[in-house]
């Protein structure tokens, strides 16, 4: 059997891992039940709290991140900061894709329905296509520096467009249940640590996958790089 | 020449290349109708009153048929080398994006005002009132603005302008709900004042949503 490869990001693997598991742990076995439920499953359900919320935040933290991305890459030009872009986008498409199947998952006890167009659901839909679209427009240019500009550019633009859809919650009704108007953020105080928790083995997670993806791009450039040079050093 | 005049010279450009051919506005014309009256038969056994639908409908159609616009604007540059020779033209990049909006945004609004009372008398609803023309404008405006941006991404990739709603709609979406609303809350009957938000929604989507596109222009024609 071949050694494992070890270096400087298995450390960083290796505690993504125990930390999810630990949340995991946590957010089914040792959060207490809810107290304002009426149906065992609803009880249930609301353990997806300390899923669905993190990989929501954990989506917005990578779509952050790839507009920063996007803008350092229209300013430097440089393409490391496209690859930071490109792999957060797809790492914050699995969250986002997470987070609305989990809210699904709870809404169905919890509201009899699996989808409803109140706008803090349809804000995710729209920002998760803004994303699925970007990824088209990357996949339908050829020229490397023009993919990477024009995706930089609808980075930039998508983002932007977020907290505008955003605040269309602000002044509709909603039935999604608002995290921070009460004082104690809906969750009862023994419910606060496993959120917190759960919230930062999820961003951990986060950054480990990220940065794999980082490394398999650049080895993708420098695959492309010596292909390059080899084609041009051969004699023919 | 100034900023404006260089504007204005491509708007006149667009408007001349237009006239002679109408290929664009006939197109635009005809879509937008054609839809109307899709969903003129496609909602009809369902909803008992026509009014109830007639914003999202009046949408969806100038949605569409200004993709229409949208797409044609770049194709037609890019094919026939048009585009080069507005880069090398001395003239700020800027004033070119300003040129082509305001030049899509006119086509798009010449078609909305000749679908309008089409669409009232189709759809029995007086839709030629002041403000929900106000709103027709404001909501064609952002969407000309951002639609700009991305046909001129859009064109220049393998999908050509069959990307082009895959990239504009998501992020119109801001822009689209209010302008329904507005126009919804209009023909029920609601003042402006009564539906404030939703005003200053558009015009915010407006504002940011041309900032940012013509910030990043540049890097989108650019070599």
């Amino acid at each position: 059997m071949k050694t494992l490869r070890l270096d400087r990001t298995t450390t960083l693997n290796i505690a993504a891992a125990v930390a999810v598991v630990v949340a995991l742990y946590l957010a089914l076995v040792q959060a207490p039940a809810p107290a304002n439920v009426d149906t065992e499953a609803q009880s249930y359900a609301q353990r997806i709290i300390y899923f669905h919320v993190p990989h929501a935040w954990v989506g917005f933290l990578a779509f952050l991140v790839t507009f920063l991305g996007s803008v350092l890459y229209l300013w430097k030009g440089e393409r490391r900061w496209d690859i930071l872009a490109s792999s957060s986008v797809v790492v914050g498409i699995a969250f986002m894709t997470a987070t609305i199947i989990t809210g699904s998952i709870w809404a169905k006890p919890a509201w009899n329905t699996w989808w409803t167009w109140d706008p803090r659901l349809t804000t995710s839909t729209v920002t998760w296509l803004i994303y699925v679209s970007y990824l088209m427009l990357r996949s339908a240019l050829d020229d490397p520096a023009r993919r990477a500009r024009f995706a930089a550019v609808y980075g930039v633009v998508g983002f932007v467009s977020v907290p505008i859809t955003f605040f269309a919650i602000r002044w509709w009704r909603t039935i999604h249940p608002v995290l921070f108007d009460t004082s104690n953020m809906g969750l009862s105080p023994n419910m606060r640590f496993p959120f917190f928790f759960s919230l930062g083995a999820f961003t951990l997670l986060y950054f480990v996958i990220l940065i794999q993806r980082v490394r398999v791009e650049r080895l993708a450039d420098e695959v492309e790089r010596l292909k390059a040079a080899t084609l041009a050093s051969r004699r023919w | 020449m100034s900023f404006l005049r260089q504007i204005a010279a491509i708007i006149r450009k667009d408007i001349i290349a237009e006239l002679r051919t109408k290929e664009m506005f006939s197109s635009m014309f005809v879509f937008a109708l054609l839809a109307v009256v899709v969903f003129n038969f496609a909602f009809e056994l369902r909803v008992a009153d026509a009014a109830t639908i007639a914003p999202g409908v009046l949408w969806v159609s100038v949605t569409f048929a200004g993709m229409l616009g949208l797409n044609r604007s770049f194709v037609l540059e890019k094919d026939r080398g048009c585009l080069d020779g507005l880069l090398l033209a001395p003239v700020d990049r800027s004033a070119i994006y300003f040129g082509k909006m305001l030049g899509n945004f006119l086509f798009i609004t010449v078609v909305e005002a000749i679908i309008l009372p089409i669409f009232s008398a189709l759809f029995n609803v007086n839709l030629i009132q002041t403000w929900i023309l106000v709103v027709l404008l404001l909501g064609t405006l952002g969407f000309s603005g951002v639609g700009t941006l991305f046909s001129a991404m859009a064109v220049h990739t393998r999908a050509r302008e069959v990307l082009l709603p895959v990239l504009l709609f998501p992020v119109a979406v801001p822009a689209l709900i209010a302008a329904v609303k507005l126009t919804a809350g209009l023909l029920d009957g609601q003042t402006v004042a009564d539906m404030a938000n939703w005003m200053q929604l558009l015009v915010a989507f407006d504002v940011i949503l041309i900032a940012v596109s013509y910030m990043t222009f540049d890097y989108v024609v650019e070599d």
